[in-house]
């Protein structure tokens, strides 16, 4: 064997040895449990806990998607995602546009604007839910005896209330990638509006909102995946009720697999939302990628 | 001074006290369920009940801070929050930048295949394994335990990613020149390819300690006792408090946000980077 041969043989050892801990680790907590779980679709679980699962192959999985409380799950998900990302966007953009400025102290404003990704999704429901509360809640006060009993505790309102938790949770993230987006303008671009006399407005629409396109798409993407995703505030708000008011896809999944012991209904749902993130991802991709415009054309 | 002068600046000075009570308002709205929390954190159970409600503490209890700590168990949830987080932070950076490595500077069959398969792995959230990875963890008999909150993050996709977009940008002539002074491979990487990208490290390792601390759902399934609960589930535990401990919920929820508002002030540039870079996942 040469001695070319054998550092070839060398370096190709090492680079397994290297990338194996991620790799591994992949397998294990991703690749396996992913397979895994459209397997568990095919068991239906036993009528009492200690009895074996029935395998019924494809059968649980025509059922529960047909069913209509999947729909009524995507439904509800679909209204959270409709409530929380174009106000979280337009509310981003706002603050983004209205600190994009050289005044005095306007550091400060930023960091203020800034301050909600310090908020976990727990920290902000938490707070949100005693503010909320209708015997002692500030905001429960301030907006009048909604429904009696709050605004978590009526069916109408129950979803709205935790999607404006969500999104003044996301306040922050949202302004600071808006406010990077507006600071990486071409500058002489806006100046030459100015001169040409350009009004403020005019500049916006017609110049830094198509400029933010891409920005903006990106923004969409995530906050329809985090929509999708968004179980802590369900969780500590709501529970996904009152009355199913606000059990969205997520919420219904934890419920069937971890109270209600149901492995393989939850393993059909993890599915569906596996392919529907799946699915909106490049569908979105696709659809905005001819429409946004990008400042490097 | 001629009249129009006048009137310019005039103009000028409204325009700027115009943006002053915009900017303003926007930050009383963004700050208020923050000062409400902190306000509610100082005053006593009867004066949180009070109607209408109190809005400025006139008699602040700071000692609801040390309750909190204390008998709310905040102390044993920040204690294992930040073990948790420091673990899968740790182990995230280094398997990503020995994965990177390798993909970048070294050649082996099935590289290309292997890098995609974790990039793959940003397909794939963490629902669709949720209900497998418990049972792997409650077959390992590790449940309730500090592994089963960190084995599943020892790896991250968008860590490698990042990394190997960072490493690409390395010109080749400086490894091949290392190479011929008798640098390794491990000593080329922690000797010079780790520190020249230490900033892509540092703003990685911002946004993966800010998704570990803020995780939710995983530790809320895997964890069942008080001694390995995280930060976040402890709130969870908190929330069901009644009347009596109002102050100490609201007590907690800013202890729990503490040292994150921390970090992100001594690393507010950093933060922008992560971000942006990190949200790519979601």
């Amino acid at each position: 064997m040469s001695a070319r041969t054998l550092r070839r043989l060398r370096e190709g050892a090492l680079g397994y040895l290297l990338v194996l801990p991620a790799l591994g680790a992949f397998g294990l907590f991703v690749f396996y449990p992913l397979v895994k779980t459209a397997y568990l679709g095919f068991f239906l679980a036993p009528p009492t806990p200690n009895l074996p699962s029935h395998y019924v192959g494809f059968h649980q999985y025509g059922q529960v998607l047909g069913s209509s409380e999947f729909v009524s799950d995507l439904g509800r998900t679909a209204f959270f995602v409709l409530l929380t990302v174009p106000t979280g966007i337009v509310i981003g953009l706002l603050l983004a546009n209205l600190a994009h400025t050289k005044v005095p102290g306007i550091r400060a404003f930023r960091t203020i604007y800034s301050s909600t990704v310090a908020t976990s999704t727990a920290v902000a429901s938490v707070a949100f839910l005693t503010l909320l509360n209708p015997q002692i809640g500030v905001l429960s006060y301030l907006f009048g005896k909604a429904g009696g009993n709050g605004v978590l505790a009526n069916p109408h309102w129950a979803l709205p209330a935790v999607a404006m938790v969500t999104v003044w949770q996301n306040i922050g993230f949202t302004f600071i990638l808006m406010s990077a987006a507006l600071q990486s303008l071409p500058q002489e671009v806006l100046e030459a509006a100015k001169v040409d006399g350009a009004s403020g407005s005019v500049r916006f629409r017609q110049i830094v909102l198509p400029l933010l396109s891409p920005i903006l798409f990106f923004a969409a993407v995530i906050g329809v995946i985090g929509g999708f995703q968004s179980f802590g505030q369900i969780d500590l708000l709501t529970q996904g009720g009152p009355n199913h008011a606000s059990l969205v896809l997520i919420y219904d999944i934890y419920q069937q697999a971890f109270q209600f012991n149901n492995p393989g209904y939850a393993a059909v749902l993890s599915i569906a939302l596996f392919g529907i993130l799946l699915v909106l991802t490049f569908v979105q991709f696709f659809f905005f990628q001819r429409r946004v415009s990008y400042a490097s054309d | 001074m001629p009249a129009t002068e006048v009137s310019a600046r005039r103009t000028r000075h409204l325009r700027l006290a115009v943006r002053y009570a915009v900017l303003i308002g926007a930050a009383a709205v963004v700050l208020f369920p923050i000062y409400i929390t902190i306000v509610d954190a100082l005053l006593t159970p009867q004066q949180i009940t009070h109607r209408p409600p109190t809005l400025f503490p006139t008699d602040p209890q700071w000692n609801t801070f040390v309750t909190a700590f204390r008998q709310g168990s905040l102390g044993i949830y920040l204690r294992n929050s930040a073990i948790v987080t420091f673990a899968i932070v740790a182990l995230e950076v280094t398997t990503s930048v020995l994965a990177a490595y390798a993909f970048v500077f070294l050649k082996f069959p099935a590289r290309k295949v292997l890098f995609f398969a974790c990039l793959a792995t940003l397909m794939v959230p963490g629902e669709a394994t949720l209900i497998p990875n418990y049972q792997t963890i409650n077959g390992l008999g590790l449940l309730n335990t500090f592994p089963s909150l960190i084995l599943p993050f020892v790896a991250s996709g968008i860590g490698i990613f990042l990394f190997r977009q960072a490493f690409l940008g390395f010109p080749p002539e400086l490894r091949d020149a290392a190479q011929l002074d008798g640098c390794g491979h491990l000593k080329f990487l922690f000797r010079i390819v780790a520190p020249i990208n230490r900033s892509v490290i540092a703003a990685f390792a911002l946004f993966a300690f800010l998704s570990a601390w803020n995780q939710y759902l995983w530790p809320l399934v895997v964890t069942q006792t008080d001694s390995v609960r995280t930060v976040q589930i402890g709130l969870r535990q908190l929330s069901g408090a009644n009347f009596s401990q109002f102050n100490v919920v609201f007590a907690g929820t800013i202890l729990a946000a503490l040292p994150i508002a921390i970090l992100l002030l001594l690393f507010q540039r950093q933060l922008v980077a992560g971000l942006t870079a990190g949200a790519v996942k979601g």
